[in-house]
């Protein structure tokens, strides 16, 4: 048992090899809250928040809360009664606890005394008292069509005074963008403050999770958000893993980074060219579309997928890498390292570039500490934090302990900074990638996994864009009873929020671009 | 700037050949590709593409087709950022009940006679993925469900090769 700054609630460390998570129960609103307020107090953060309707074995709703801190994880649930479910308000001590406490209204019905009433992924397709993750909604949430869809009316934030006014943006946008609403409050072309409204993209996945088989939840879970599919897929199995008592062999989690680090890669090589072109650099879009797609197509020829969509699967991976394989790999990242080099130089002495990037959309290591943010947009506002690194008091698990990941930070928090961010973290990536490939062990890729009844378990992985989790509870026959897949972006679309204030309307597109935030990850 | 120009001089011209299609179709008719688009309107055809509830899996594909090796532009297609200027939507999904309206606005927005093409297993509502992504509480299922759709691209996501094909299908049915 462990406790964690005095705080009187003890956490069992869950086992297995993954990332280091304690579990541990609050006994009542209270213990959570005081539990939140020293996690703040102490530098830690909020890294999820999801409810769990556990009244068909007699009990009541659950509320889960993971919060981080310098040497890992803590899972804390606080179990609330059957009628009438309340708990408080952790908005005012981690701001980031807002959307995601409404989006457990809309979905579970467990309520939060204050603060931010208003629904989060809930327009107007279902009535207000109706909440599709209830076990008694499953057979209307399971049809088509049951409820009318109502327009829905939003509360924005007004923004008063002269010459101020309104830009509605979204859902549909003007590229090629998956779909949100975005309000800028602007007074001539300077942003007063953006609002967005989110939840266009709400599929119903954890309905759809609810009762599904593990082969099942593993395609589910691995298109929360397609661009990546591999850290959801890795966080998805090690959640199952920890649940099942089954530890990966090494050739598989080793396979596992090699996929994680190439969708790394692939994403910033694509993130690098956007944001050239969004300054009006097409060349830069050129060149990186270029590398992106030749990366995509050895993807293709190796993996069987370009984006290498299911090749996680809980106990090991789906597919073995033959040597002829492996050194390709090693040859593509050596003339990778070469090519990317070249082009950083050229950004870096693009003074055209360098003018639209510089100081633009700034978020300082305070704000974004307050904000839980992870993952590049944190990074790139000084915060050393990736869960691949050795820390203080946290080792990373494997097959990145035996690596020594070097975490890439930039203290300027602006747009130049995420450019520079991806741009280290392409070549520590590449590096990875060769030790991975040079020191890959032999053996078995798949482990047996049999369902423990009941048992429930929780995957971290620093994915490309920040911290994915994955939460699961087994049911009774071994099924999946409720899976809660996290984006790191629930955490960043506040951050941008404040990264574009006070900056012009015409640079919204660079900075959004610059943090690449997944709608669809987050409106689940 | 020398160093630019001297990486635009080595990269060269990129531009590949039309892929073979998925499944063993005549090839010859990609490499007409433009020239049909000449032929039936004259001029480049325009897309608007709306994401209406993919994972955005598919829009990595769609905007690979922008880069040098497809060269999209240089065949006589491009993105438009209005449907009002659109001859073709490219439309992804399940389409999200969220996003239902959205898809009906943009639709009635683009000007006749239009082309729908639907994208994806979720999209087309085929395969195991679209059967997991099928209608419930918060879903349409597939496209053709909330518009009307004259050719479907199905994948997970489709390839570029794939979605090239679908959008020569599309104007092959004018």
């Amino acid at each position: 048992m462990t406790r964690f700054h005095a705080e009187p609630i003890d956490f069992a460390l869950q086992p297995g090899c993954a990332a280091p998570v304690w579990i541990g129960r609050a006994v009542d609103g209270d213990d959570l809250q005081r539990f939140a307020i020293s996690v703040h107090r102490h530098g830690g953060r909020l890294a999820a928040l999801w409810g769990e309707d556990r009244r068909l074995s007699g009990e009541g709703f659950r509320l889960h809360c993971v919060f981080a801190l310098e040497e890992g994880h803590q899972w804390l649930s606080l179990d609330l009664p059957a009628e009438n479910p309340v708990y408080p308000d952790l908005a005012g001590i981690f701001p980031a606890a807002n959307r995601m406490q409404r989006a457990t209204r809309d979905m579970v019905g467990i309520a939060f005394d204050g603060g931010d009433q208003r629904p989060w992924l809930r327009h107007g397709a279902w009535p207000d008292d109706w909440f599709p993750l209830r076990h008694d909604a499953a057979e209307l949430a399971a049809r088509a069509e049951v409820f009318p869809n109502l327009p829905s009316d939003y509360e924005f934030v007004p923004v008063g005074g002269e010459g101020a006014h309104e830009i509605p943006v979204g859902p549909i946008h003007a590229g090629i963008i998956e779909p949100g609403h975005f309000r800028f409050s602007v007074v001539g072309e300077k942003v007063l403050r953006l609002e967005q409204r989110l939840g266009y993209q709400h599929r119903g996945i954890e309905r759809r999770l609810a009762g599904a088989e593990f082969a099942t939840g593993a395609l589910l879970v691995g298109r929360v958000s397609g661009d990546a599919t591999c850290a959801y897929a890795w966080a998805y199995a090690a959640a199952v893993e920890a649940a099942c008592g089954v530890a990966p062999p090494p050739r598989a989690l080793a396979l596992r980074a090699l996929m994680l680090e190439r969708e790394r890669v692939a994403n910033h090589l694509g993130d690098l060219g956007a944001l050239g072109n969004d300054a009006a650099l097409a060349f830069g879009l050129t060149q990186f579309m270029r590398l992106k797609e030749d990366w995509l197509r050895l993807n293709g020829e190796l993996f069987g997928h370009r984006f290498m969509m299911d090749r996680i699967v809980p106990g090991g991976t789906s597919i073995n890498l033959a040597p002829s394989a492996l050194s390709r790999i090693v040859e593509q990242c050596e003339r990778y390292g070469r090519e990317v080099k070249l082009l950083r130089d050229i950004y870096d002495n693009h003074a055209g570039l360098q003018d639209r990037f510089l100081t633009t959309g700034i978020l300082d290591a305070d704000l974004a500490r307050e904000l839980s943010l992870t993952g590049v947009a944190a990074r790139a506002s000084g915060l050393i934090l990736d869960g691949r690194a050795y820390r203080q008091g946290y080792t990373p698990p494997p097959p990145y302990a035996m690596l020594g990941v070097r975490p890439i930070s930039d203290e300027r928090g602006d747009v130049a900074a995420r450019v520079a961010v991806r741009f280290d973290e392409i070549f520590e990536s590449l590096r990875l990638l060769r030790e991975i490939t040079i020191g890959m062990p032999s053996g078995a890729t798949q482990e047996d996994v049999v369902p423990v009844p009941g048992a429930s378990g929780l995957g971290v992985i620093e994915g490309w864009r920040g911290e994915v989790l994955v939460g699961l509870q087994l049911d009774a026959a071994g099924r999946l009873a409720r899976v809660h897949p996290h984006d790191p972006s629930w955490q960043a679309w506040p951050a941008l929020e404040h990264a574009v204030m006070n900056d012009i309307v015409p640079d919204f597109p660079l900075i959004n671009k610059s943090f690449n935030l997944s709608y669809a990850g987050a409106d689940l | 700037m020398i160093a630019l120009l001297k990486r635009i001089f080595r990269t060269g011209i990129l531009t590949e050949p039309l892929p073979a299609p998925p499944e063993g179709a005549p090839t010859r008719e990609l490499d007409l590709l433009q020239d049909e688009i000449l032929r039936i309107l004259g001029r480049a055809l325009t897309i608007r593409q709306v994401d209406a509830g993919s994972c955005n899996g598919c829009e990595l594909e769609i905007h690979a087709l922008n880069n040098p090796y497809y060269n999209l532009e240089g065949r006589g297609i491009k993105f438009v950022a209005s449907p009002r200027h659109a001859d073709m939507l490219l439309v992804t999904g399940p389409v999200t009940r969220n996003m239902e309206n959205a898809l009906r606005i943009a639709y009635d927005c683009t000007p006749d006679p239009k082309l729908v093409v639907a994208v994806g297993d979720c999209g087309c509502g085929c395969g195991t993925v679209g059967q997991l992504f099928g209608p419930n509480y918060a879903s349409c299922g597939a496209v053709d469900n909330v518009v009307g759709v004259d050719v479907r691209v199905p994948g997970c996501p489709p390839t570029p090769a794939a979605l090239l094909h679908g959008i020569l299908a599309a104007i092959k049915t004018r």
